[in-house]
């Protein structure tokens, strides 16, 4: 008892230590080896918002030509060089920026982004980066100061000019009130870009920021416009944040209306905001009950995105004990050899890959059958070697194959390499499928959720539609009496430990998808894989199903409470107890083999 | 009376005892009083190394008690080898004192590290050596007896133990890694300086070590061959080989498994105590299900059921891995991996086995 005391107190002290050093030696060690690439990400000119470097398409290519331009520079290239006639009215009033007070000057960016010019932008970029110059001539000529060099550019036709007109040039000068003013007005002449992607960003942008009323005409405006949905949908969810500050309550309560069950965490803040600081009480209730509901769509999503992990989790499981299920339970042979065999898998995917590059899908599928048919080989010769001579006798089957695990691991070693081998995924099995914004799902958890039970359903089939399966069962249910009647069971057995060492190295490929492909992988999953098929049931393949989704689900919920390795310990507790209450598993034999 | 019914025809295990007293006195001998130039001499290495041996044959000896005696497979006897260990390494740790790297007299470095405000009450006591001596066998026995009884009580036998009291030992060695447990994490428990104030490091100390564990092994041997010869030890024996018909005869079995275990597991605790500190660290690597496993095998290759084949088993093996490991070491997993296949192959009895078989068929 004491030792359990020990454990718990030692956990409940765990809670006031902030340090979560839980790294493992080895994973430390790999850590720090392997460089961090970082992901070249650049921000938007426009909004500062990271954006995706698929999006920049031409500038990165560009700009791997060697050219010392930055991603401003470049963009205001692309703006001049799509310029035809410029409007003399816009110009006008470009001229009028560096006039004037503060006030002023916001008042004139106010109407230029009002024009929608696709050079607005750009000069009220510059301008909130200082950049924007002007000329003492009258009128002035405004000039944009290159982000990197001396030289710049006319912010009117976009002309280069040299160093010493833009050093004589004196900068327009700007302030932070007046910054975060143009930051607005830029992205609402950013919500005009013809890429919806850049108007998408430059929403989010806005909608970080107060959005004052009176961009609301506009807002209505570019509503009346818009045509991809996803950015109507962005439109009305901003516009309806800037109308949380108009003086109706009434159409304040239309907005929290609108807001209602909205994901997004800008969202959330005003809407707490709100909640706390209306003057009207109405509105305010409204508010808190609009995120109360919010609250609990995010509950449900937290919910559902824990059932998706732990339906992952269980189809990992489900895969590395399915084979052991058959090895184990339906022969009764304890093969601790059973995760070198998912290591073979991992490694014939990473043979076949090496084979040939560059046919990712091609070399995922054709590994499958590979691997089940090198791991159901090196099962067949494990049976026909050894196994065979030991029938009855667990314990001892137990030591042996755990010398042959340990045999597999060193060839692996002396083979290959100790080190990690690289698996690519094809790129059907990278990125993930956004379903809102807080869940998202993993595509090669999905595929390997999928393949699991696929995998689950073939071996199901092969058990009890084929005439290899009615042998399988006869041989385990009365080894004697199965002989008497002519099956040759020694046959049966060899086969049916190469089936399960087969389907441990197709767990072998999917597992190669997401963890590390070493020697060492096949421990990572015995003892879980043992877990499942002894919590299941042995010898049934519905309670290794059960099982091993049980185990995931549980592990998966338990995480965000505990953190991974406490919810472990508290998983493999729970079996350690849930044996005493039901020996035999979840789904035991009947019958009255089941003493044997 | 006692004596013949200990040492009676255990001719192994008297040779075995006999050796071991040998090296009691010969070690410490060809240690201290021998020169360096002495062909005959035996530096400290070797001192702390053979030390090292005696602890795992007593683990050996513990694990064979009940997979030899009673049937039951642990996989897990890692877990009580390794608390028994924490609980010396805890004592060690106290007496480091203010000699630590922080100076705190308090509390142990690894704890100034991580911001401990004061000792966690689980720590309360390791500073008196006779509060550690007795966690060293109370809280591997306590375990013992808490997941015996469950386990047995509800008739969890043979391959659903092994692989529940590896759940044990896994479960434990994620514990142990955590650094909220309190234990050192990942580092363990190590750099100790005195136990009862003698330097851990002194050739003298590891030398006494030395003695004390062969003595200790000498002392659970014969407990152990007592027990085994007992009436206890004959119900065992019937309940290793027909559970059933144990029970149907009216003995509660699982008392008898339980007792055994526990102090099996008390054994493999005072051996872990004794490991600590002649290697100088306890870490949660002693929680690997590896080394576990690698614990039974070490009986399976001496001989199951033959209390001094552990005993011989422990040695070859750890022999073995010793000059494999410095001399081939990729071939010291090949080699384990073969030895695992060809003892329970062909030598099901172990290396005792061998000389049992000439022995009878010289009987015929």
């Amino acid at each position: 008892m004491a030792a359990w005391l020990l454990v718990a107190g030692g956990s409940l002290h765990a809670e006031t230590q902030a340090f979560g050093l839980e790294m493992p030696a080895a994973d430390l060690a790999t850590a720090t080896t392997t460089p961090t690439f970082a992901v070249i990400a650049q921000a938007d000119p426009y909004t500062g918002d990271m954006i995706d470097p698929s999006l920049l398409g031409t500038d990165a290519e560009s700009a791997g030509e060697g050219t010392a331009e930055t991603d401003d520079d470049l963009m205001e290239e692309a703006v001049y060089e799509g310029l035809e006639e410029t409007a003399a009215d816009v110009d006008l009033l470009i001229q009028r920026l560096p006039e004037g007070s503060f006030n002023d000057r916001r008042a004139v960016a106010e109407e230029l982004a009002a024009t929608g010019d696709p050079r607005v932008p750009v000069v009220l970029t510059a301008l909130v980066e200082g950049r924007l110059l002007a000329t003492g001539d009258d009128p002035p000529r405004i000039l944009i100061r290159a982000e990197t060099g001396r030289a710049g550019r006319d912010a009117l036709t976009g002309e280069p000019v040299d160093a010493d007109l833009i050093a004589s040039g004196r900068r327009v000068p700007v302030h932070n009130p007046l910054r975060n003013a143009l930051r607005n007005l830029i992205a609402v002449a950013t919500i005009s870009a013809p890429d919806p992607e850049r108007r998408a960003a430059s929403l989010r942008r806005l909608m970080r920021d107060d959005v004052s009323p009176d961009m609301l005409a506009y807002l209505d405006e570019r509503v009346e416009l818009e045509t991809d949905p996803r950015v109507t949908d962005l439109l009305l969810t901003v516009r309806a944040l800037a109308r949380l500050n108009v003086d109706d309550p009434e159409q304040r309560l239309e907005s929290i209306a609108l807001l209602r069950g909205s994901l997004l965490s800008e969202v959330r803040v005003r809407l707490e905001a709100t909640a706390t600081r209306d003057d009207d009480p109405e509105v305010r209730e409204a508010a808190r009950d609009a995120l109360d509901s919010i609250e609990s769509r995010i509950r449900f999503f937290r919910f559902t995105e824990n059932l998706f992990f732990g339906l992952s989790a269980g189809s990992v499981l489900l895969l590395a004990a399915i084979g052991l299920a058959i090895t184990f339970g339906v022969m009764g042979v304890i093969n601790m050899a059973h995760g070198e065999l998912i290591m073979i898998g991992a490694y014939t995917t990473w043979f076949i890959q090496t084979l040939i590059p560059g046919a990712l899908s091609t070399s995922i599928l054709l590994a499958i059958p590979a691997a089940f048919l090198v791991a159901g080989l090196v099962g067949v010769a494990m049976e026909r070697g050894v196994i065979q001579f030991l029938y009855g006798r667990p314990l001892e089957t137990l030591l042996a194959t755990f010398g042959i695990s340990l045999i597999l691991q060193q060839a692996v070693r002396t083979l290959f390499s100790p080190l990690n081998r690289p698996v690519a995924s094809p790129d059907w099995l990278s990125g993930s499928l956004h379903v809102n914004p807080l869940l998202s799902l993993t595509w090669s958890r999905i595929y390997i959720l999928v393949f699991a039970i696929m995998v689950f359903i073939a071996l199901l089939l092969v058990m009890k539609k084929t005439s290899l399966g009615l042998k399988v069962r006869a041989v385990a249910q009365n080894r004697p009496m199965a002989r008497a009647l002519g099956v040759r069971t020694g046959w049966v057995d060899a086969l049916t430990f190469g089936l399960g060492a087969g389907i441990a190295g197709v767990a072998g490929v999917a597992l190669s998808q997401l963890t590390n492909v070493g020697p060492n992988m096949g421990q990572a999953y015995i003892i879980d894989s043992f877990m499942v098929v002894v919590f299941g049931g042995v010898g049934n393949l519905w309670g290794t199903l059960v099982g091993a989704m049980g185990l995931g689900m549980m592990t998966k919920f338990l995480e965000p409470h505990t953190g991974a390795v406490l919810a472990k310990i508290v998983v493999l507790i729970f079996i350690i107890l849930f044996i005493q209450r039901r020996p035999r598993g979840l789904f035991p034999k009947k019958g009255r083999a089941a003493e044997a | 009376m006692l004596t013949r019914r200990l040492f009676l025809s255990d001719w192994g295990g008297m040779a075995v005892l006999v050796l071991l007293l040998a090296m009691a006195v010969a070690v410490p001998y060809a240690n201290l009083v021998l020169p360096p130039e002495s062909p005959w001499h035996l530096s400290t290495y070797w001192v702390a190394l053979i030390g090292k041996f005696l602890t795992f044959a007593l683990l050996a000896l513990a694990i064979d008690l009940i997979w030899g005696y009673a049937g039951i497979l642990s996989l897990g006897h890692g877990a009580f080898f390794g608390l028994g260990g924490y609980a010396m390494g805890m004592y060690l740790t106290r007496q480091i004192g203010d000699r630590g790297v922080y100076g705190n007299p308090e509390l142990p470095d690894f704890m100034v590290f991580l911001s401990y405000e004061s000792l966690p009450w689980y720590w309360w006591g390791f500073d008196m050596f006779w509060f550690a001596m007795l966690m060293v066998v109370l809280v591997p026995g306590l375990l013992a007896l808490v997941f015996g009884w469950l386990a047995f009580r509800s008739r969890v036998t043979g391959v659903y133990f092994a692989i529940i009291t590896q759940a044990l030992v896994f479960a434990l060695m994620l514990a142990f890694f955590r650094n909220e447990m309190g234990f050192g994490g990942n580092n363990g428990l190590t750099d100790f300086k005195d136990i009862l104030g003698f330097p851990v490091q002194a050739r003298e100390t590891r030398v006494a070590l030395f003695v004390i564990s062969a003595l200790v092994l000498i002392l659970a041997y014969i407990a152990s061959r007592f027990i085994v010869t007992s009436r206890f030890g004959r119900v065992l024996i019937a309940v290793r080989d027909a559970e059933s018909r144990a029970r149907f005869s009216g003995y509660r079995v699982e008392h008898y498994k339980v007792w055994l275990f526990v102090f099996s597991a008390m054994l493999a605790g005072i051996a872990g105590a004794l490991y600590v500190p002649q290697v100088g660290i306890i870490n949660p690597g002693e929680f690997a299900p590896l080394r576990s496993i690698e614990a039974v095998l070490w009986v399976a290759v001496g001989g199951r059921g033959s209390l001094f084949g552990a005993i011989i088993g422990a040695f070859a093996v750890n022999g073995a891995k010793t000059w494999f490991t410095t001399a081939h070491p990729e071939v010291w997993l090949f080699a384990l991996g073969a030895l695992f296949v060809l003892v329970t192959l062909f030598l099901p009895r172990g290396l005792v086995g061998i000389f049992r078989r000439r022995r009878r068929e010289d009987d015929a």
